[in-house]
This record gives C-alpha cells, sequence and structure tokens, in this order.
C-alpha cells in the first residue's frame, strides 16, 4: 500500500478497507481492546493512523476505550471505538451518556453474529437513547457506510454504529478505498480546548442538564426531553434496497452479510420462476419501515432471515404491521469458535429456507445443533402459582 | 494562643478605603459564583480554590481542560470559569487521555473523589499513570461517598464508621484501605505524586503548592502527575460540623501521609514524610501567627 | 483599664454566604473572630471580627464559602480596648 489518501484499488481485508476509509474521513484518534473478530481494527488504526497525523491507543479495556474516544470527540476530533458485541456491552453507560452529552462517536462492531440487533438498535444501556446505526453487506459498501457515519455522527451529535461481523472484518477484497463528499457541516462551537477558559464563556461538553452559566439550561428532565425529542427528527436517515418486490408472494428481509447471500438466493428461486424478494435494511435504526412496508405490499408471506434467535424479525413485524405474517427463518448459528457467522451461512441452507417459508412448510431444522434443542425440566413444566393479591 | 483581650466587633461589611490593600481576593477568579451547595464545613471547595489558585498563579487559564468526576464536587462544574467535559463516574483519567492526546499543548486535568478514583475508576488512574500520560489527576479525598450519604470507599481507614461500617471498618470483614497516592508512586509513569489536605491553613497553603508543582510537571512534559488532597465531610462522617479538621488530621491523616510523595525521580519513605509534616506544621503556623504566609 | 490592640490587616465578611461552620475561628492566629449572636437570612451564625487582625488570611484559605477578602493596612489601626 502507498499512502493512506491516494484512492488505491488492492486486495485487503475488511477491517484494513474500514479503517482507511475512516481514516479518509477525518478520523484521528482510536482506542480500542482486543478481542475477536474485531482486534484487526484496532491494529489497523495502530499501523496508519500515526502516519495520519492521528493517534491509536490500545486501551486497558473496553470502558476506557470509549472513555479516550469521548475525550477526543469532546475537542473537536472525530473519534471512534470499538469492540464486538460482548465488549459493546462493557461500554454501554457511555453509549447511553454519550447521546445525552452530544457526541459525535463512531462505533465499529464487528459482531460474532446478528444476534447484537438488540443491543444495538435498542440500546443496551440505560434510558431513551437511539444510536444510528448502519449495517454493510460487505466490504465496498462498507468503506462508503464507514464515512456516512462520520458525517451522520456529526450532522446529528450522535452516536452512530458501523454494525459488521467476522466476513466483513476478514474478508480480503479487491476495493478502492475512495473518499465520499458531503455537504459541509456547521463548526463544533460545541467543542472544548481550553481557550474559553476564564472567559466567562467557558463551555461544558456534558450528559448531565447542568451546564455552564451563558450555556443553554435544560436540568436533567429538560435534557432528557431534549434528547427523546431529536431522536424522531434522526429517523430521516433511513437507509434501504429492495430487489424483485413489485410482485413478490414471499418476501425475505435480511442484514449485512447474511443479506447478500438472501440476494443470490432469491435470484436462484426467481430463476425456477418462484415470485420471491428481499430487502434490506442498510440503517438498523431508524428502521427503514417505509422501505419495508412498500417491499412487502404484495407479500402474503414475509421472513426474516438473520444468524441469531429472532430479533431483527421484531422490527419486520413491526414495519409490515399485519398486512402478512411474519416467520423467522433463520437461525443461531456459528463456526465452532464461536466468533465467526457458522454453517446455516450458506446458500444452499438459506435458498431452501426461503423455498419452505413460500411453500408453507415447516423450517428445516438448523444444520448440526438438533441434538442441543433445549427441554425443560419437569419443575419448569409445572405451573407457577399466581401471587398478585 | 493569643492573649489579646477582645474588643468590640468591627465593620466587616465595607471595604477599608485608601491605606490598605487587597492581600488575598474573596473568590478565585475562575469561580463565577462563591455560591455551591455544598455542607458546612465540606471540604472540597477549599481544595477548588487551590486548583483554581495554580491556575491563575502560573498562568494557564486559558490552556485549562478539566475532566470532571462524579461526586458533590461534580456541581461546581457549572460554575468554574473553566471549559469541560463532564464523565462518567470513575472515567475522568480515559477521558482526559483522549483530550490530552488531542490537545497536547492543553493544561488537562482530572477532578475526581475518592469513590470515583479509587473505586469505581481504580483501573483507569492507575493505566493513565503507567501510561505516563502528560496530565495531572487530582483527587479530593474524604474517605466516603459524599453524594449517596457516606458509604465506605477504598480509601476509608480501619476502623471509620460510615454507613456501611457502622461499627467501624473491620480489616476481616471489609479488608483494608488503598493508598491510592502510594501506589501511583510506584508507578515510573507517574513523575510527581503529592498529598495535601485542607484540615488548616497551614496545610491549604502546601496543597496549592503540590498543586501547581503538579501542573509544572505537565507543562514540562515530564509525566503523570498527582495530587491527592484530602478533605473533610462532617456530614459522610456524621460528626459535628467544627470537628472536620481535627476529624481529618486524626483518622484519614495518620493512614494517608501528607507530602511530597515522589518528586524529581525520588520516592520518600513514610518516616521522612512524617518528620517533614512535623516541621512544616510549626514552620506554617509559626508564619500565620507572624502575620502571613512567606510565599 | 484599657489596652492598645493593633489591627494591622482587617476583613470583609460575606454574612449571607456563611453557612455557620465555624471553622475560621479556630483557624485565627490572634484569635479575633467570634461567631455573632444574630443569624443570616439563611439561619447561620455568622463570624465577626475584633481589633488584632494581623492579615494572615488563613481565615480566607479555611472558609469553604469564600466569605472573606483580606486587607492589610499600611499604617496599623489601633484601638483602645478594655482590658
Amino acid at each position: 500500500m502507498t499512502t493512506t489518501t491516494t484512492p488505491t484499488r488492492a486486495l485487503m481485508e475488511g477491517s484494513e478497507a474500514l479503517v482507511r476509509a475512516a481514516i479518509l474521513a477525518d478520523c484521528r484518534f482510536f482506542a480500542g481492546y482486543p478481542m475477536t473478530p474485531f482486534t484487526e481494527v484496532l491494529e489497523h488504526f495502530a499501523a496508519l493512523l500515526p502516519d495520519a497525523g492521528g493517534v491509536c491507543i490500545n486501551a486497558e479495556s473496553e470502558i476506557e476505550a470509549v472513555g479516550m474516544a469521548w475525550g477526543a470527540v469532546a475537542t473537536g476530533a472525530r473519534a471512534a471505538t470499538g469492540s464486538t458485541g460482548q465488549g459493546l456491552a462493557l461500554m454501554q453507560e457511555s453509549f447511553s451518556e454519550a447521546t445525552l452529552a452530544e457526541l459525535p462517536l463512531v462505533i465499529f462492531n464487528m459482531s460474532r453474529s446478528q444476534g447484537d440487533y438488540f443491543q444495538a438498535t435498542r440500546g443496551g444501556g440505560h434510558g431513551d437513547y437511539r444510536h444510528i446505526v448502519l449495517a454493510p453487506q460487505d466490504v465496498r459498501e462498507g468503506v462508503a457506510l464507514v464515512q456516512l457515519a462520520f458525517h451522520l455522527a456529526d450532522k446529528w451529535r450522535n452516536p452512530v454504529m458501523i454494525y459488521g461481523d467476522y466476513l466483513l472484518a476478514h474478508t480480503q477484497e479487491a476495493v478502492s478505498v475512495e473518499r465520499v463528499e458531503f455537504p459541509p457541516l456547521p463548526e463544533k462551537e460545541w467543542a472544548v480546548d481550553g481557550s474559553r477558559s476564564g472567559t466567562g464563556r467557558s463551555r461544558s461538553v456534558t450528559p448531565l442538564g447542568v451546564t455552564k452559566v451563558g450555556q443553554r439550561h435544560f436540568g436533567q428532565e429538560g435534557k432528557a426531553q431534549y434528547i427523546a425529542t431529536k431522536m424522531a427528527h434522526v429517523e430521516r436517515e433511513a437507509r434501504a434496497e429492495s430487489g424483485f418486490c413489485d410482485d413478490a408472494e414471499t418476501v425475505v428481509v435480511a442484514f449485512g452479510s447474511p443479506a447478500k447471500f438472501v440476494k443470490y438466493a432469491v435470484a436462484q428461486l426467481r430463476d425456477e420462476g418462484l415470485r420471491v424478494g428481499w430487502v434490506r435494511p442498510i440503517t438498523l435504526w431508524p428502521f427503514p419501515v417505509d422501505a419495508v412496508r412498500a417491499a412487502t405490499r404484495t407479500a402474503r408471506i414475509v421472513g426474516s432471515f438473520e444468524i441469531s434467535s429472532g430479533q431483527l424479525v421484531d422490527d419486520v413485524r413491526i414495519a409490515v404491521a399485519g398486512v402478512a405474517p411474519v416467520e423467522f427463518i433463520g437461525g443461531v448459528s456459528s463456526d465452532h469458535s464461536g466468533f465467526g457467522l457458522g454453517r446455516l451461512l450458506d446458500v444452499d441452507e438459506v435458498r431452501e429456507r426461503i423455498r419452505a417459508l413460500h411453500e408453507g412448510r415447516p423450517q428445516p431444522p438448523v444444520p448440526g445443533y438438533e441434538e442441543f434443542t433445549y427441554e425443560p425440566a419437569p419443575h419448569q413444566l409445572a405451573p407457577t402459582p399466581e401471587v398478585t393479591p | 494562643m493569643s492573649t489579646i483581650p477582645l474588643g468590640p466587633v468591627l465593620d466587616t461589611a465595607h471595604a477599608p478605603g485608601d491605606g490598605a490593600r487587597v492581600v488575598e481576593p474573596k473568590t478565585p477568579a475562575l469561580l463565577l459564583t462563591n455560591h455551591h451547595h455544598l455542607c458546612p464545613g465540606c471540604g472540597e471547595p477549599l481544595a477548588i480554590r487551590a486548583i483554581a489558585e495554580a491556575i491563575e498563579d502560573l498562568g494557564l487559564v486559558d490552556t485549562a481542560v478539566c475532566a470532571l468526576g462524579i461526586g458533590c464536587y461534580t456541581s461546581f462544574g457549572s460554575t468554574v470559569d473553566i471549559d469541560l467535559v463532564q464523565c462518567l463516574h470513575g472515567r475522568a483519567p480515559s477521558v482526559a487521555t483522549g483530550v490530552k492526546r488531542m490537545l497536547p499543548d492543553a493544561t488537562v486535568f482530572t477532578l475526581q473523589g475518592d469513590g470515583d478514583m479509587v473505586n469505581e475508576g481504580l483501573q483507569e488512574v492507575l493505566h493513565t499513570a503507567a501510561r505516563g500520560e502528560s496530565l495531572t489527576a487530582v483527587l479530593v479525598n474524604n474517605g466516603v461517598f459524599g453524594e449517596t450519604g457516606g458509604h465506605m470507599t477504598a480509601t476509608s481507614v480501619l476502623g471509620q464508621r460510615t454507613k456501611n461500617t457502622i461499627e467501624g471498618r473491620d480489616a476481616e470483614y471489609h479488608g483494608y484501605p488503598i493508598l491510592i497516592g502510594d501506589l501511583i508512586a510506584q508507578l515510573e509513569g507517574a513523575a510527581y505524586v503529592a498529598r495535601g489536605s485542607v484540615h488548616n491553613a497551614g496545610a491549604v497553603a502546601r496543597t496549592t503548592k503540590m498543586v501547581r508543582r503538579a501542573f509544572e510537571t505537565q507543562r514540562r512534559r515530564e509525566g503523570f502527575s498527582f495530587v491527592e488532597i484530602l478533605t473533610m465531610c462532617p456530614t459522610g462522617w456524621f460528626i459535628p460540623t467544627g470537628e472536620g479538621p481535627d476529624y481529618l488530621a486524626s483518622t484519614l491523616g495518620e493512614v494517608h501521609i501528607m507530602g511530597e510523595l515522589k518528586a524529581d525521580g525520588q520516592i520518600r519513605t513514610t518516616e521522612e514524610l512524617h518528620a517533614e509534616n512535623v516541621r512544616k506544621a510549626a514552620e506554617l503556623e509559626a508564619q500565620l501567627a507572624r502575620g502571613g504566609l512567606e510565599d | 483599664m484599657t489596652t492598645v490592640v493593633k489591627s494591622r490587616g482587617t476583613v470583609t465578611i460575606d454574612v449571607e454566604s456563611c453557612k455557620g461552620c465555624e471553622l475560621c475561628i479556630p483557624a485565627c492566629p490572634p484569635a479575633v473572630l467570634t461567631m455573632s449572636a444574630p443569624v443570616n437570612k439563611r439561619g447561620y451564625h455568622y463570624p465577626e471580627l475584633h481589633p488584632g487582625c494581623t492579615g494572615c488570611a488563613a481565615c480566607l484559605m479555611v472558609c469553604p464559602d469564600y466569605c472573606f477578602e483580606v486587607f492589610r493596612f499600611q499604617t496599623p489601626v489601633e484601638h483602645e480596648v478594655p482590658s
């Protein structure tokens, strides 16, 4: 590789492409803690940020990683942190409060499954808050969405997450990391750098409702109200794409890497003459309700394909709003390391699940896991008495 | 003790006219108001004054950025005229690290209580010190979680009565206190480590000097600087307000020893610190009796 | 019998900010501060100054509510005080 800013088409792993995209978007600070399959994102930031005039710190835990990124972002710099779902679980208090503090923090989730969907979209932290969540389907889209993430974070002064996975992080693709141009944004008047200390106009970057004399006063309730009512406006950033939906009887919803498998399987089924279609949320939050509603307009059955025990399916049900039944056709699936996306992520598997959905047959079991189906014990089947007086 | 007979009450509502000069201004310039809601007899405002005066004296005002923790002192965030990043409980050192790495010429400091720094955030401050981040961490240590009502922290001393050590902290059940200043002094990345106190005017004067030296350490980019300031919390200690200073000196002060624990590459022993404390206390008391502290 | 007491300094006291903690009383080396009989608007007794202040500023240094401003006279002021 030559410089970090010259567009160049080369074979590189997804993690590197995402990092180069972040640096192109002027990210100058990253802090993280190694955890599979996110670790390489940290490695590439460590390798590439210093030459770009930035700083990468290997933090002592995920909690400090998000803290350091918080501090960097507060100075007006573009900064990010990341992990996989387990590590992001440690960062949740900071995620909630960063939203209240209106920090434009970018967060990378290189997830081990699609089971972090709730964590990402419902918020694993406390209180009412939303993060914009972008789910690239492949490295090429990841390069664009990473840059979009930094733009949206600054546009809305809200954290934005890139929801990736093992495939995205570790697949090697030939990709040209090119800068995407965005419209200009206002200067970061809210950022702190010490220069206003002692002038009577010093600033606070704070999640609390209490600010300084001369800054807008919220109070705790006012701040919560302010942020809660902001979220409705951010919903205009919803994005999705769909295919073969104009006359589809069966529509499958999927996001991220698995969506590419669904697209391919749907194309195969169309070649057989089956009227199936797909819709892919690109933003998991704001969930593209209108796009999903439009794509499932003609459907008599809708399926949600995801590598989890069923999380995306809830939002699909909400969007479809009873127009057609919604069924979960995915499953928990991983390789035996627990880090990857497993044997369910296979075009033949995906195609047969869609076919079963289309033909009204029960879903095939998730390959290899039949013996692990939970069997309740007698005491669990026995009724629990009512206790409410 | 003084032998002056007590004369009539004098006018203290009006400043004296010509013929007098101000020795000490009422409120530091960096405080937008002297009003706060902290308890009568709280030591934290005295620590705030020491920090404000050090920043002002060193001419660092327009570079100062504070990463503020969560405790009673948090309320100063809105009245202190310093660019501020409000942090979560225990998280100021990591935030300060991010700030300083992006603003290497700023004077970045944390202000945290013992519950914040030594309980919730112990990992953060130790790693920040070990990395030798060129920032200053300031600890206001009153040996309790004051804001939540007076519970034991990692710095509460054996025998100390708190809400969850009503019979006094017991080593077997509650474990031993962490002497955070001493712990940090062992780390190579820590260049200046000091422990002050605000239980009397002499201690306040020494503490202000320590805070100044800590900021000087930062400006010279010598590594991590740390000032622990023992403060009174009569409310959290369940004692009458007036007993605060003596309680501080005789409980926390006997375990968390005042002094410059590490400076110029030297770590001082407890014996050295004790001897210096006795000497300095007498010296400062004599200076005050003569009419003022010599700088 | 009277004694001449010299005040080398004096203070102003922000009575309404005082929370009655009384830390200034023992801090004053010449012991020329006493707590008032009346209370301020918040119900706290507050310090009052008597002749003999040296302008050492110990009271200011220990006051958590920033009530004191401290002055020094060019020429000490003399008071006649009953002994």
